[in-house]
Order: C-alpha cells, then sequence, then structure tokens
C-alpha cells in the first residue's frame, strides 16, 4: 500500500511536468515514474560500455597489426588454443573453409564468424580466459589481425584501426538464416 | 478375499495384468514370513534441536549431486546436470538448479553490484540491487533449459542417465522485477527494437534480443522464496521464460537498447544451429515441446516384475503442455498419461502413468503436445529436417529399454 501511494504520487508527478513543460530534450526529466536510479551519464558508465557492433559502433581508437598480434599471441593465447590457432584446451580458431556443409563441420573463426568487429568485442571483453580484460586496445586489435592473417582473411602487413575492422571481408558473412522452426510437424 | 487390483498399462491387457506374476506367486506359496518389526534408537532418545544448522540442509542419507556428463577442460566453461532420476513433482531444489557457465561463477559483494540500462532511451539509469526490490514485483514459475541439452543428434551413449541427457533443465519459482517495468522507468525511444544484455562474469557474457521476444521478461533477484544462488546469477539475472537458457543473462550489469543485432560471439559463432547446407540458423531462442520419462530411466533396475508408475516431464517455450502419451513398446502404441495439476505456461509438468511391468523387454517412452497443437517430434524427423551438426534444440522422443533382467538404459 505504502509503495503503491508512493508510485503513484510519483506517477502523477511526472505526468504533470510533461504536461506543463514543452517537449523535447531539454524538458528530460533524469528519473522515471519510480523515482529511482541515478542517472547514468556516458562517463560514469564508459568502463563498463564495451560492446561493439558490425558497422564499428563502439571500436576505440588506437590500432594493431600482425606482427604485434604474433608476439601476443604466442604469450596469451597458444597455450590454450595451439602455437597456430589448431586448438588445444580451447577452440580451434583457424582453418575449417569448406567444411561446414560436410560431416564433420569445423567451426573456426575462419570458416564460421560472420563479422570481424565480433572477434574483437569477444577478445576485449572474455580472453584471455585466465585474464580478461587485461589486454589494451591496441593488443586487442593486434591479436585479432593476426587471427584473422592465419585464416588468411587478412594480409601479413595489416593493421587494424576502427576504420578497418569493420570493413574485413568475411568468408562467412553470409552464411545465417532465420530461425525456421516449427520446422519438424507430425500431427 | 485380496483387494481389486488397480488397472495398469501393460504390454499385454489390464485383465492380465490384474491376473499378474505377483498374484500367482503369492497364492501357490502363501505369504511370506515378516519378521517383527524394532523400535529404532531415533524413537528413543531425543532428537536434535531447532536451527542445528541454522539453515537446513537434507538428510544425511540423501547424496544427490548436480554432475558434468564430461570432466571439462575449464570447470569455469562448463555445465552440470539436474539429477531428474532422484526428483519429484516439478519444483528443481536451488542446490540441484543446472549450471552452465561461461567464465565461471563470480562472488559478487550485492552492495557494489549495479545494473546499468542506457542506449536508445529517454533516461539512462544506474541502479542498485535496493533500487530495484523498491519496483513492483512478481514471482512465477518457469523451467529454463540450456539450448544444448540432450545431444542426440549424433552418437549417443547407452550408459547416460537421464541427469547426462536431460539434465540441463530444472524449473523454479523467478521472483524479480518485469523488464516492461524498467523499460517503463527509462523510456524506450521509438527507434529501439533491439537489447544488448550484458553480465558482471569473467566472459561478460551478451546476446541480444528483440524487444518482441521479451513476453514475460523478468529481472530476477529471487529463487524458490530466497535470493538467487551464485551459480544462477546472484545478484541478478534475465529471466526469459521459455527460451533458450543461455539469453537469460546471469550477474545481469548492463542492459543497452539498441535498433539492431549486436551480432556477439554467443549469437554468431556459439548458439546457432548449423544445418546440412552449411548455412546456420541465428536467434533460435524458443524451447519447442518436448518431455523425458525419468521414472523408470538409464541406471534405474526393476527388482521384480510387478507394479510400477512410469513419470515424467513435459515441458514447451511456447505455452502449456495440453498432453503427454506413452509408449512401452517402442512407439508401436500409445496411452496418454495422467497431468499433475496445475498445469502452467512454459513451466514443467509432471505426467504419470501405472504400469504393470511383466518381467520382459520393454522401450519405453514418452511424446508431449502443448497448446499449439505442435507434437514432440521423432529424433528420425528432426535429422530429416536439419541433419545431425546442429548441436542445440535437440526435442526428440528420447527412449529407455528396459531389459528381460530389469536393467535400464538409454536406446536411440
Amino acid at each position: 500500500m505504502w509503495r503503491e501511494t508512493v508510485s503513484r504520487a510519483a506517477g502523477l508527478a511526472a505526468c504533470l511536468l510533461l504536461g506543463l513543460m514543452p517537449a523535447g530534450p531539454a524538458s528530460a526529466d533524469p528519473l522515471g515514474p519510480h523515482r529511482l536510479g541515478r542517472p547514468a551519464t556516458p562517463e560514469a558508465i564508459a568502463p563498463w560500455n564495451i560492446d561493439v557492433r558490425p558497422d564499428g559502433a563502439g571500436l576505440s581508437p588506437g590500432r594493431g597489426g600482425v606482427a604485434e598480434g604474433r608476439a601476443i599471441y604466442a604469450a596469451r593465447c597458444a597455450g590454450c588454443h595451439g602455437e597456430a590457432g589448431q586448438g588445444g584446451a580451447a577452440d580451434r580458431l583457424v582453418g575449417g573453409q569448406g567444411t561446414l556443409a560436410s560431416s564433420k563441420p569445423v567451426r573456426t573463426v575462419g570458416s564460421f564468424w560472420p563479422y570481424a568487429t565480433t572477434l574483437f568485442d569477444y577478445v576485449r571483453r572474455a580472453m584471455p580466459f585466465d585474464a580478461p580484460q587485461s589486454l589494451s586496445d591496441a593488443e586487442v586489435y593486434a591479436v585479432s589481425a593476426y587471427l584473422l592473417h592465419l585464416n588468411g582473411v587478412v594480409p601479413a602487413d595489416a593493421v587494424l584501426d576502427a576504420a578497418s575492422l569493420p570493413a574485413v571481408a568475411m568468408p562467412n558473412r553470409d552464411g545465417f538464416v532465420a530461425d525456421a522452426r516449427p520446422d519438424v510437424t507430425e500431427k | 478375499m485380496p483387494p481389486t487390483s488397480v488397472p495398469l498399462f501393460g504390454r499385454r491387457s489390464f485383465l492380465a495384468g490384474a491376473l499378474g506374476v505377483g498374484g500367482s506367486a503369492l497364492a501357490a506359496e502363501g505369504p511370506p514370513q515378516v519378521p517383527a518389526l524394532q523400535v529404532p534408537l531415533w524413537t528413543r532418545e531425543p532428537g536434535r534441536g531447532v536451527a542445528s544448522p541454522g539453515y537446513g540442509v537434507p538428510s544425511s542419507f540423501e547424496r544427490l549431486t548436480r554432475k558434468p556428463r564430461t570432466s571439462p577442460a575449464f570447470p569455469g566453461a562448463a555445465s552440470a546436470g539436474t539429477p531428474l532420476q532422484h526428483l519429484h513433482g516439478t519444483i528443481t531444489p536451488s542446490g540441484l538448479h543446472f549450471e552452465r557457465h561461461h567464465g565461471g561463477v563470480p562472488a559478487i559483494d550485492p552492495g557494489q553490484h549495479r545494473l546499468v540500462v542506457h542506449g536508445l532511451v529517454e533516461r539512462p539509469l544506474i541502479l542498485t540491487m535496493d533500487d530495484l526490490v523498491r519496483f513492483p514485483s512478481v514471482s512465477r514459475l518457469h523451467f529454463l533449459e540450456c539450448s544444448g541439452n540432450t545431444p542426440a543428434w549424433q552418437k549417443t551413449n547407452p550408459a547416460w542417465t537421464v541427469q547426462d541427457t536431460h539434465g540441463l533443465l530444472s524449473c523454479a519459482e523467478w521472483t524479480g522485477v518485469e523488464l516492461a517495468t524498467l523499460l517503463d522507468e527509462v523510456g524506450c525511444k521509438p527507434e529501439a527494437s533491439w537489447l544488448l544484455a550484458e553480465g558482471a562474469d569473467a566472459a561478460a557474457m551478451t546476446r541480444s534480443l528483440p524487444l518482441s521476444a521479451l513476453d514475460g521478461a523478468i529481472l530476477a533477484y529471487a529463487q524458490n522464496g530466497e535470493a538467487l544462488r551464485p551459480e544462477q546469477g546472484y545478484p541478478l539475472r534475465l529471466f526469459l521464460p521459455g527460451l533458450e537458457g543461455n539469453l537469460s543473462i546471469k550477474w545481469l550489469r548492463r542492459i543497452k537498447l539498441g535498433d539492431r543485432p549486436f551480432q556477439t560471439r554467443e549469437e554468431t559463432s556459439k548458439y546457432t544451429d548449423l544445418l546440412p547446407d552449411g548455412t546456420a540458423r541465428q536467434f533460435t531462442f524458443t524451447m519447442e515441446a518436448k518431455s523425458v520419462v525419468t521414472t523408470p530411466s538409464g541406471g534405474h533396475r526393476l527388482k521384480e516384475p510387478g507394479a510400477y508408475e512410469i513419470s515424467g516431464l513435459a515441458w514447451s517455450g511456447r505455452g502449456r503442455i495440453t498432453g503427454v502419451e506413452v509408449s512401452v513398446d517402442g512407439g508401436a502404441s500409445w496411452r496418454p498419461a495422467a497431468l499433475q495439476e496445475p498445469v502452467l505456461s512454459r513451466c514443467l509438468t509432471r505426467f504419470r502413468l501405472p504400469w504393470r511391468w511383466d518381467g520382459g523387454p520393454a522401450l519405453i517412452q514418452s511424446r508431449a503436445t502443448d497448446e499449439t497443437g505442435y507434437r514432440q517430434p521423432t529424433r528420425g524427423a528432426l535429422i530429416a529436417a536439419r541433419g545431425t551438426n546442429s548441436i542445440y534444440h535437440f526435442n526428440g522422443i528420447y527412449g529407455w529399454q528396459v531389459a528381460a533382467g530389469g536393467s535400464v538404459r538409454h536406446v536411440a
């Protein structure tokens, strides 16, 4: 009852404010009807706001190339994914192109991943497994470049940044289709 | 005069069941000698007092555990199944709820946890747990199933128990704030059509969801009446009824509204379903109608011919279960099972059917139908439609073979 009363009063206050003031960003109330929480300013949430989209939205400044990536990969990634990305305790990352329609499909960055930006996003948020979010943005660009090079997607002298990474053409870019279920019907 | 036998579903007929083996043996040999009951020690002395322990635990005679199907290379990026073959009813005890983590279970201080809601919203907010519990709340009973539950697209293992085959399935009462309430609080902009949900774990697990798929979504902070267990996302998780488990992001720290999917690793290279032509289905959210017999099931042994109850679980991500049929002859004939009320939408439903085992081989199966009219398909029909490389969303009819000696094993 107490909560309901407070909530209704708050909602009414919000409606009154909207009615009295002109619409538009200048009139925006930073809190919602329940008056709970605090405004999330871009500066406050920046350390968590790390997602990257295929169009490049969210990518950081900085750059990294295949050569630097080779050294970072050897030090931080090869222990689980294999010296040349062939897999180990963790997933294989290289090869497999042309196998997806076979009886033994090999899903890797080169054969399966549709967007290069996803590689950057995933490495930056979750890798290396024993120390996630410990690589600098430049190191993440570099490791991404190296893995794409191992898969034959970018040349040995490639250097990736916020402009070039979204432009990388991934081999399986068009390999995904919508959910068609229910696709099995037995009445 | 012996009491009238209850009608039981058998390989012969109800009448044959009523005149079964047990009755004949009794008539020939007379009543067995039964030793006099003893008055045990626990009746002759007082037991322990209240609140010892303060948080109650199962009897020391109960030894149920979750377990992974195979020993994982990375214990923090693995799954462990619920022992369905030993549970009753439909609610999974919180300590036995299945687990699937991608970067281990974080030890989150709820006082320091925050939820950020931002992106295409009018009022981006940072909320504390104290803030969240002040919003209007709901409690709902729902199943949760991992999309990889039941690895039966390819070769199966006869030694698997139902914990191995179907254990990435649990059911609980979830309490929290409806996502819709929170989205009203921040005010979605008209162009917002997708959201990104992100965890605070070491995987910073992320999935994109279209706003059209969020019917009934809850920001849950409680499970079966108490705070979420750490393995289930303490102190806050997204809970999406009827959809594949990995979408219900645990340890939820951020929701970002956008106008398109974010194409995270989990929704591109991981939780997509490969088809025979080499393309993969993406955003395969719904868990379709499915059922499994949990008693008897793999690893059980029937001690003697006679009366048993066939019992199992049925569920559908599209709504209520309307019927479950059981076969004991490998699908040649089917008999409707009784459904335990209440039958709830996107919740486990317990089904039961009395059965008289005549001592011979019996192949026990179940198939569920939901309120959309969809009926659980055979494994063959699934494979005909999707091949054998889909990995996820296997919901085919599953069988347990009772051998003449009473042992029970899986057969594909």
